[in-house]
């Protein structure tokens, strides 16, 4: 265990670099999470490591006491009971709402002429949320793998994704029409351990600010 | 051919079922020799009458033969505040009541979430402010411990605190509302965001943003003269009346706010290690009665027995 005596869920994927990065800061030793990554558990270091839409779920069970998932999976997933503690700032996306390139915009005109668009998505509730805030009928398509795929082969009129630099929607033919969030890492915590353990939290709270 | 039951809810059999009673004879012992009188009310009331309270609003309705519409009541107050009203109308107060009742609240799928839950607690009516809710806090710990739980602790907050806090800064009544919402959905992150928007100096902003997450032993009520002091005043006070024992349970939290609307001032919440959600909790109701047609401010709390159940299971078992 680390010295905060907490157990930490760290994502996989984008936001594993710079999350082990900030917690190697805390004193906390990551080397053997570097080293391997199949192992999931590493008692050592008080770390369990997990998809990031993973990590509410770990948290909010207090499986794990705080854990670092993407602003944008908490967005997805709000109806969890987690305490949202500190923007880390880095793993910056954007939520954006795109289409095929060219002019008319193929979900403007589905919208003009159907009154409804088809929109694929790996997020469906923000999707949702973000067309019932404007007031526009959507139809929600939720897919799991590549969300690019689908406007191009005529299965939607636009999608909901998270880009970091554009380059996969470029390369798809896809253009930003709307942006609907920005996202960076938050770190979480189970609001159980939040008041037991406030002390160490606290103290990983203010040393990463201060970080 | 299977005969399912829906969601949420489930059958005890009887190993189980001896446990549950071990705790619930535990529960009854405390608050009867504490001269609280257990009663029972309708699980279906009319929907009119428990939307009245304002509290968890009722999830599962139906049309009556006259088309009236029922429900299935969310939580035990909002029964006992119309009890109050209606059979007790002149009794002297302070009024002692217990219970041990299901109550019925709406799930989401697959999120072990339970429609039915067994709850047992008390409401104290016609106690005022530090004192009633002393004796409440004093009663839940007894509980607690003649359960057998060990390494229960209780948050307290006060419903009232930061709503005052923002009151001492004159802010429009949308930024007020855009923070309590933030601080509601637990979002400290979003929090900082809207309090950076106010416009207020660097000093002020910090406090708005720091206040709601202090929570800890009794220094957390130490503050400088000013707004945060004149805040936790209430807390202070009920800290006074508390026993050490009980004092020492207690985790200042001046960010605790629970979700039902009714709650007036102190709120507090059970926590324990084995369970990464609250067992229980409760706090001051003190307009809810007058709802009813008794205005006699009230306090009150409400343990799940199942969460209950599985916490000492989970301290049996050693811990996590």
């Amino acid at each position: 265990m680390n010295a905060f005596g907490l157990t930490i869920a760290v994502p996989r994927g984008a936001l594993l670099g710079e999350t082990l990065d900030a917690l190697q800061r805390l004193g906390i030793d990551t080397a053997e999470v570097r080293a391997n990554d199949r192992r999931l558990l590493f008692e050592d270091a008080g770390i369990v490591t997990m998809r990031p839409s993973d990590v509410p779920t770990y948290v909010e069970a207090g499986a794990a006491d705080i854990g670092i998932t993407g602003k944008d999976v908490l967005m997805e997933q709000s109806g969890r009971s987690v305490i949202e503690l500190l923007d880390l700032g880095y793993g910056r996306c954007r939520m954006v709402l795109a289409s095929v390139t060219g002019e008319p915009d193929p979900a403007a005109e589905a919208l003009r002429h159907l009154g409804v668009v088809r929109v694929a998505t790996k997020y469906p509730r923000i999707a949702a949320r973000f067309f019932e805030a404007t007031g526009r009928q959507a139809e929600i398509v939720e897919v799991k793998g590549s969300v690019e795929l689908a406007p191009l082969t005529g299965l939607v009129e636009a999608i909901v994704d998270l880009t970091a630099t554009g380059t996969t929607l470029r390369e798809n033919n896809l253009v930003i029409r709307e942006e609907i969030a920005v996202a960076t890492a938050r770190l979480i915590a189970n609001p159980v351990a939040h008041k037991l353990r406030a002390g160490a939290i606290d103290e990983v709270v203010g040393r990463l600010r201060g970080a | 051919m299977i005969h399912p039951i829906p969601s949420g809810t489930r059958d005890v059999l009887p190993d189980e079922m001896a446990e549950l009673r071990a705790i619930i004879a535990a529960l009854r012992g405390v608050f009867e020799a504490r001269g609280y009188g257990e009663v029972y009310t309708p699980a279906i009331e009319y929907e009119d009458v428990l939307r009245h309270a304002g509290g968890a609003a009722p999830a599962y309705r139906v049309f009556d033969d006259h088309g009236e519409v029922l429900a299935l009541r969310a939580d035990m107050t909002a029964p006992i505040a119309r009890l109050v009203g209606t059979r007790y109308p002149t009794a002297q107060p302070p009024l002692r009541f217990c219970y041990v009742a299901h109550a019925y609240r709406a799930v989401r799928p697959h999120r072990g979430q339970m429609r039915e839950f067994l709850q047992a607690g008390i409401e104290l009516i016609g106690a005022e402010g530090p004192d009633g809710t002393a004796e409440a806090l004093t009663v839940l710990c007894a509980s607690l411990d003649a359960a057998g739980l060990r390494d229960y602790r209780v948050g307290l907050g006060d419903a009232a605190l930061y709503p005052a806090l923002l009151g001492a800064f004159d802010l429009p009544e949308e930024a007020r509302d855009r923070l309590l919402s933030e601080l509601a959905a637990k979002d400290f992150v979003g929090l900082e965001r809207e309090v950076g928007q106010l416009g207020l100096d660097a000093e002020d902003a910090a406090l708005l943003a720091r206040v709601p997450q202090m929570r800890g032993g009794p220094d957390v009520l130490q503050a400088p003269a000013g707004p945060v002091a004149d805040a936790v005043a209430g807390l202070r006070s009920v800290l006074d009346r508390l026993a050490p024992d009980v004092a020492g349970r207690v985790i200042f939290d001046l960010g605790l706010a629970r979700g039902l609307g009714y709650y007036t001032g102190a709120v507090f919440d059970v926590y324990d290690p084995s369970l990464g959600a609250p067992l229980g909790g409760g706090g001051r109701y003190d307009d809810l009665l007058g709802r009813f047609g008794r205005a006699l401010p009230a306090v009150g709390f409400s343990l799940g027995v199942d969460r209950l159940h599985v916490a000492l299971s989970g301290q049996e078992r050693g811990g996590l």
